[in-house]
């Protein structure tokens, strides 16, 4: 930007205004504006440096299987904290999608053992119930003005409250279900390497996400509305229509997050995965998606559950207790929070 | 043509763009609007000033449909139109640039021209997949924004958040005067602006005029009211109080009719 004062375009008589565009910039604050503007450049670049950083403390680590393995522990967190992404965009948060996910792995579970009904049934039965979880949550939202925060807050204790009444806390074995349901847990062959079905529907499911945010006008209204409400209001977007919509989406893909958990833990269980809640958040986080809203995007929380899933497997390939592995997730999502709020500091 | 001409022909021969007759509007036992009537010819800057409570957004709420009077008729190109909510006024070109600056500040400056009239992909892509024409926008909103005259403006993928207060209100303002609409409402437009932003401001309200699209500013800004407008509604006390030009009176004397310590 060497543009100088006077030599605005033809159109001058406004001197001063070329001068706007005039950026006085350090190095530090042109990296600001780039990754203001790609906000997932910064955790990609975690994710390099952490990949090569534990390559070379052990070599098990590169490797295709120990890889490969990653990618399976970070499926459904990493399905979770899509529809954490969509409703964090908003400017919300949702503590229930641990809680909605594991309420509909019970049902569709207990429906296909225990009520025997075919499998594509009982996972449709699944999907309704992410659908109602997610009407239930925009409905609080929406029409009675309750903050996110709250209303999942209380629907998290409901859903973790229905899911044991439900299955009176028994879990449904694997090896008890029809193949359809434990699907996402098989693998494939690419090469040397064994693919998961679960990493590949999580990821088809990050494509199609990231094409409606990135491409439709319903995805800008998500940003739009996460970013100033009032003013999509007065654009003559309908927020709450666009809000509720975004719960529906969100408990869509939680139901897939439930098939993705019966195959990965080749079980559905009442008591597993309510710390899910919050690691979603975390990738979420630590992906560059701001808590204020209106600001990220589905790849930067890909990257955010891989950087989680790298640390927890190199910290304990390295034989790092477990507790080194949750106080080093703890400090990425204070990095990564204090990197958003400076990112955020960006004026012309 | 000069101001005064502009104003003088306008109101002996052009039929008004906005019209309203005797418009009335209480809260309770509150008059908001005791029957102001108020014209907008094509090509004018019309200001509407007054001290706090003296009606003028309420006036301004009545002519953009933000809120219903209780009696009076409005008309738009001479015909009579009844506002339900700002939608309807918007379908009939009115847009009101909001004082605090209804723009999304994350979203670029083509993504803020065409919020919430998205134009998608011709084909089965836009059709099915409903998938955006970004290119296109950009294009028109650069198009757009050339046709205005906007020339803060030059890179429409830059988000808003990374303008100045003068350019951000370029934004809003260009989406207001943009795609076709008759009359721009412009409330309070400088009021958090410095003085080079401002003029930039107020030289954009001179553009739109001078494309002939009449524009309503309000103001409390006497010096900037002075600077632009080409006639002057004084609102107190609910009513209009009087019309005056620049050219007829000085800004003592508007003062003075705007408190009640003369009369026009």
């Amino acid at each position: 930007m060497t543009q100088q004062q006077t030599a605005g375009p033809p159109s001058a008589g406004h001197a001063d205004l070329a001068e706007e565009f005039l950026d006085r910039q350090t190095p530090l604050s042109r990296i600001r504006n780039i990754l203001h503007r790609y906000p997932a450049v910064s955790p990609a670049l975690v994710l390099l440096i952490a990949v090569v950083v534990f390559g070379l403390l052990n070599d098990r680590f590169l490797r295709v299987e120990n890889l490969s393995l990653i990618t399976q522990q970070v499926s459904v967190v990493g399905t979770l904290a899509i529809a954490q992404t969509l409703i964090i965009l908003t400017a919300g948060i949702d503590l229930s999608v641990g809680a909605v996910m594991i309420l509909s792995s019970m049902v569709v579970a207990q429906l296909a053992v225990n009520n025997g009904l075919p499998a594509p049934v009982a996972l449709l039965a699944g999907l309704v119930v992410g659908l109602a979880t997610g009407a239930l949550n925009g409905f609080l939202v929406t029409r009675f003005r309750l903050p996110p925060f709250i209303v999942t807050l209380g629907t998290l204790n409901i859903f973790i409250a229905l899911t044991l009444l439900y299955s009176n806390g028994a879990t449904v074995r694997g090896s008890a279900m029809p193949d359809l349901l434990t699907w996402t847990g098989s693998t494939f062959p690419v090469g040397p390497v064994r693919i998961s079905t679960g990493v590949v529907v999580m990821l088809l499911l990050y494509v199609a996400i990231a094409f409606i945010l990135g491409k439709t006008a319903w995805g800008r209204h998500v940003y739009a509305v996460g970013d100033d409400k009032e003013a999509a209001r007065l654009a003559g977007i309908a927020v709450n229509k666009v809000l509720m919509s975004v719960y529906l989406a969100a408990g869509a893909v939680l139901a897939i997050g439930a098939w993705i958990q019966i195959g990965r833990t080749n079980a559905a269980s009442p008591n597993a995965g309510v710390d899910l809640n919050l690691d979603s958040i975390t990738a979420v986080v630590i992906g560059g998606t701001s808590l204020f809203g209106g600001r990220g995007s589905v790849w930067g929380t890909l990257l955010g559950a891989l950087i989680v899933g790298v640390f927890r497997n190199g910290l304990s390939l390295a034989g790092l207790d477990v507790l080194y592995q949750t106080l080093a997730v703890g400090v990425l999502i204070i990095l990564a929070v204090s990197i958003d709020q400076w990112i955020r500091k960006v004026k012309s | 043509m000069t101001m005064t001409e502009s104003a003088a022909a306008g109101t002996a021969t052009r039929e008004p763009i906005l019209k309203a007759r005797n418009l009335v509007k209480t809260f309770g036992r509150v008059v908001g609007l005791d029957g102001v009537s108020l014209d907008l010819y094509p090509g004018e800057v019309l200001a509407v000033i007054g001290d706090n409570g003296a009606g003028k957004s309420t006036l301004i709420k009545c002519l953009t449909g933000a809120e219903i009077p209780d009696s009076g008729e409005l008309f738009v190109s001479g015909q009579p139109v009844h506002f339900k909510r700002p939608q309807d006024a918007r379908a009939h070109g009115i847009e009101t640039v909001y004082q605090n600056l209804a723009v999304s500040p994350a979203l670029d400056v083509a993504s803020n021209l065409f919020l919430g009239r998205e134009e998608r992909l011709p084909g089965p892509l836009g059709k099915l997949f409903r998938v955006l024409d970004t290119k296109g926008m950009r294009r028109k909103a650069k198009d757009e924004l050339t046709r205005l005259g906007i020339s803060t403006l030059q890179d429409v993928t830059v988000p808003v958040e990374n303008l100045s207060g003068g350019q951000r209100q370029a934004v809003a303002v260009a989406r207001a005067a943009a795609f076709g609409s008759k009359v721009v409402v412009l409330d309070e437009p400088t009021a958090a602006l410095g003085v080079r932003e401002s003029n930039q401001v107020l030289q954009l309200v001179r553009d739109l005029r001078d494309r002939g699209l009449p524009v309503i500013l309000i103001s409390h800004n006497m010096p900037h009211v002075f600077d632009v407008a080409d006639r002057i509604h004084i609102q107190r006390l609910g009513k209009c109080a009087a019309t005056i030009t620049p050219q007829t009176h000085n800004m003592t004397e508007a003062v003075a009719i705007m408190t009640g310590a003369a009369t026009a």
